[in-house]
């Protein structure tokens, strides 16, 4: 168990963060997968702060940061979401198309 | 391979973010761990629970999970995991053998010395995000009933 196992597993959660973004079709799974990518890279940074000595606790400091502002971007997201939900009567983003031409 | 039901994926992403505390823990910083277990699992998942909760009109009959552009997408998480993923394994972090322990009382002092700006500004930020998030989910007609 080594650094490069834990940037491993932060690059795979982040790929299925990607992933999910892009591909899924309801727009609070596009807001999960959000919090999947902002969480994998809090774990690159408490693994590198684990590791690496000179980062003087900087790593989780910015952890920490990082979900404080994650937990403001769900909010704020998540309010979007429900009011867009409640004018359009669907979580499907691809019933989005107001601006489409 | 993927799940349908959306509470199901609440419920398998709070899975996730138990997993993650413990990894957090693992790494020497139960600080992160015990933030990671009150924000995420305690205030972030339960938001969502609710807003999918006030959202979904019941699991009646649950549409296809994906775009159709859904291999596109496939490819382009690969290519970021690739990307990533050879940089991390390639590059030499000149990581030590074992994990150093967060220290608990300089977080403390880092957060109101060195750390003071970004604090303050992330409060601002919050409490920006909350009057924001009451002005966007607020109903039209509570609005009505004030004037």
């Amino acid at each position: 168990m080594g650094l490069a196992s834990y940037l491993i597993v932060s690059t795979l959660l982040f790929g299925i963060g990607a992933f999910g973004f892009l591909a899924r079709r309801n727009a609070i799974l596009m807001l999960i997968s959000i919090e999947l990518m902002l969480n994998s890279v809090n774990l690159s940074l408490v693994a590198f702060n684990a590791y690496i000595p000179e980062a003087q606790n900087a790593g989780a400091l910015f952890a920490l940061l990082v979900m404080a502002v994650a937990a403001a971007e769900a909010t704020v997201g998540l309010a979007l979401v429900i009011a867009i939900i409640r004018t359009r009567q669907t979580a499907e983003v691809d019933a989005y198309s107001d601006l489409k031409e | 391979m993927t799940l349908r039901n959306i509470i199901h994926s609440a419920i398998a992403m709070m899975v996730c973010f138990g997993a993650l505390a413990g990894m957090y823990a693992l790494l020497g910083a139960p600080i992160v761990a015990a933030a990671q277990v009150l924000i995420y699992l305690g205030a972030i998942s339960v938001l969502i629970l609710f807003a999918i909760m006030l959202t979904q009109a019941g699991d009646a009959n649950l549409p296809a999970p994906f775009h159709r552009q859904v291999w596109l997408a496939a490819l382009a998480a690969l290519l970021i995991v690739g990307l990533i993923g050879w940089g991390a394994v390639s590059t030499d972090w000149g990581a030590a053998a074992a994990t150093v322990a967060v220290d608990l009382n300089a977080i403390a002092a880092a957060l109101f010395t060195d750390y003071a700006l970004p604090l303050e500004i992330v409060s601002l930020l919050l409490l920006a995000a909350i009057i924001g998030a009451i002005f966007l989910a607020r109903r039209p007609e509570e609005d009505e009933r004030a004037n």
